[in-house]
């Protein structure tokens, strides 16, 4: 066991899959030469070369659907694009045709790519460079979403996506590339289905993904020190499809439920779960699903008007006091 | 071309002409949905440049006006048409349509719906054959109007960048939908549009066969011997409109009768007829043995064939039974 960053998870299962499969190649924007803007990718130009670490034009749409064709002969394509912000550009190719080549083509093509980009607020990047898409991806059929909440599922979950004949996108974060945690030395893949208990409790559910994982934890440990509320925290790393069984059973077990997520509320993953709840455990629930989402705004340049438009740890806490009347 | 080729060419475009133009009565008769695209008057296209190239061997995709590129690829006319009735039988089991033909195992990597989407999808896939080794070549048909999208630009540049094997063949039917090229387009001559990014092309009669072949040769082999991508603009007409939906008000009824007097079809049959290798009477009966095969062989397969169970419905959404979803058993 090591502890490392989450960059350095990335840049793991890229070398070691590339080592293995001389199908497994990279591409992206500045992934190559100057390895990476994250680092994920740091050092494979060298070891790979150009023909595998390949420095795209900026062009999303055109490198992503590149991608996609060269992945119908066998290729494995990890595409990085630089923030979802740009993803919004390969939309049609990731939509029209990985999401769908396999189904409407009757089974006869597979499209596996895996579609790597960091969402999220991270420091006053203003409006264009702050979107949270996840809610988009997963609403797409014939995509599988995952989203890492740290270094271990970061590798874990690139592992199996390279792998899978699926297209996989796989939603990261901009703040989230320096955390450390632990990842076993041996190699280990992790299912693109199902969500992971991160702490058990019996009062209520919150429910987190990727970032707001983190913000769940802080908030079970103040709501436990400070005032005894015994929170579990389920974290969704499987964003489509959504492991409805452990959504399920967490909540018969805690009977209450909320869901922490950076982006806007409206037609969301925090309604997503709810809705989720409502036909799966309705008849378990003491309270009212709540979730906890950013403001419906473009994100503001302002830091503090930034930092007010999206959910801390503070505001779970607030949230779930509330639901306990307290 | 010797004459035996010229032959089977004629009567390849004429089943062609043919298959479209009984989609036309199965569609009007409601047996085929959605929208339909036809091919009637372009045929040279498709055969000339197919012709040239090794199919079965050379990877091929186009727009939605894809029947005859695959059946000229090989894949059966009778799974086309059950396709087109939405029948299991069909090359996509009834799940495509006739806007996503597929035939995987000809090299007939599809038909996409997205004016423009396959640019990228057919550099991808020699960008793959490059990775390979290998000496096929990818070949992309598209139609004038996919030229406005930002997929051709960032697809040729990438496709020059890389120098991937890749041919790019612009069917240039004058009309994006049913907007005339020179009221939706800057520049009217497609292969002018390459320069920018440093790919050679040409532009060349996409009424006649034989000088499609020609020139697909001579773009074939600049392509399979590894200098990059290569762009063909034939220039072309259809005699339908964009699709089932278009009255096809818009073009004017000169402009329909000039290109119907260089029609592919009639241009190399009376070739043929005035070398003395046939006789009228020798393409009538050609004809009406197409006629004959076409509704008594594909028709009568696709009407008798069954439609995809109820079962099939979410079968093909993610690849069945994939063992990485779970972690794999490493």
């Amino acid at each position: 066991m090591s502890e490392i960053m989450f960059w350095e998870a990335i840049r793991r299962a890229h070398d070691e899959e590339m080592s293995r499969d001389p199908m497994v190649i990279c591409m992206g924007e500045d992934i190559g030469v100057a390895g990476g803007t994250y680092k994920a990718t740091n050092g494979l130009f060298d070891k790979f070369g150009p023909e595998r670490v390949i420095d795209t034009p900026i062009s999303e749409n055109g490198y992503t659907g590149l991608g996609i064709g060269a992945s119908y002969l066998g290729v494995r394509p990890i595409i990085e694009i630089m923030s979802v912000n740009f993803a919004w550009l390969a939309m049609d190719q990731m939509f029209n045709t990985a999401a769908k080549v396999h189904y409407m083509s009757g089974g006869q093509l597979k499209a596996p790519v895996v579609i790597r980009s960091p969402g999220g607020t991270a420091h006053q990047l203003g409006a264009q460079h702050s979107a949270r898409m996840e809610k988009v991806f997963m609403g797409i059929a014939g995509l599988r979403v995952v989203t890492p909440s740290n270094p271990r599922q970061a590798y874990g979950l690139l592992k199996s996506a390279i792998r899978c004949d699926d297209p996989v996108f796989i939603n990261e974060h901009e703040l989230m590339y320096n955390m450390k945690g632990e990842v076993d030395d041996k190699e280990f893949f992790m299912p693109l289905v199902g969500s992971e208990v991160a702490r058990s409790g019996k009062d209520i559910t919150l429910f987190g993904y990727n970032i707001s994982v983190h913000w769940c934890l802080q908030a079970a440990d103040i709501l436990a020190k400070q005032h005894g509320i015994d929170a579990e925290v389920v974290d969704l790393y499987a964003l489509s499809p959504l492991d409805r069984e452990g959504i399920a059973a967490s909540v018969s077990k805690t009977h209450r439920a909320l869901i922490a997520e950076e982006a806007e509320p409206a037609v969301g993953v925090g309604s997503e779960i709810m809705a989720i709840i409502n036909e799966t455990c309705f008849y378990e629930l003491d309270a009212p699903p709540v979730r906890v989402s950013a403001v419906n705004v473009p994100i503001p340049y302002n830091h503090t008007l930034e930092k007010a438009a999206i959910p801390t740890a503070q505001d779970v806490v607030k949230a779930v006091l509330k639901m306990f009347g307290k | 071309m010797d004459s035996e080729v010229k032959k089977r060419l004629l009567h390849e475009m004429l089943f062609a002409r043919r298959f479209e133009e009984r989609c036309y009565e199965a569609y009007v008769e409601r047996k085929i949905g959605g929208f339909l695209h036809l091919y009637s008057g372009e045929e040279a296209c498709a055969f000339g440049v197919l012709e040239a190239a090794r199919v079965n061997h050379d990877y091929v995709m186009t727009s939605y006006r894809d029947h005859i590129h695959a059946i000229k690829c090989g894949v059966d006319p009778k799974v086309v048409m059950a396709e087109l009735y939405a029948k299991v039988t069909g090359c996509c089991k009834g799940l495509g349509g006739s806007m996503h033909i597929f035939g995987a195992e000809h090299r007939f990597m599809g038909g996409y719906a997205l004016v423009g989407g396959p640019f990228p999808l057919a550099a991808g896939i020699a960008k793959a054959i490059k990775m390979k080794g290998g000496d096929e070549i990818s070949i992309c048909f598209l139609g004038d109007a996919a030229n406005n999208q930002g997929t051709f630009h960032e697809s040729l540049n990438m496709a020059k960048v890389w120098d991937l094997p890749v041919l790019y063949v612009c069917e240039n039917n004058l009309y994006g939908i049913g907007t005339r090229i020179d009221r939706s387009t800057a520049v009217v001559d497609q292969y002018k549009r390459v320069s920018g990014y440093n790919i050679p092309s040409e532009q060349v009669d996409g009424q006649d066969v034989e000088v499609v072949y020609a020139a697909a040769q001579k773009a074939i082999e600049h392509v399979r011997s590894g200098k990059g991508p290569y762009f063909l603009e034939l220039m072309t007409y259809r005699y339908r409109g964009h699709s089932m939906s278009d009255s096809n008000a818009y073009r004017p009824k000169d402009e329909e009768r000039m290109w119907s007097k260089r029609d592919p079809i009639i241009m190399l049959r009376d070739r043929l007829i005035d070398a003395g290798e046939m006789s009228l009477e020798d393409y009538k009966q050609m004809d009406g043995d197409i006629l004959d095969k076409i509704e008594d062989e594909i028709i009568k397969f696709a009407e008798e064939s069954p439609e995809p169970p109820l079962e099939m419905l979410e079968k093909y959404t993610l690849v069945e039974n994939d063992p990485w979803v779970n972690g794999g058993s490493v």
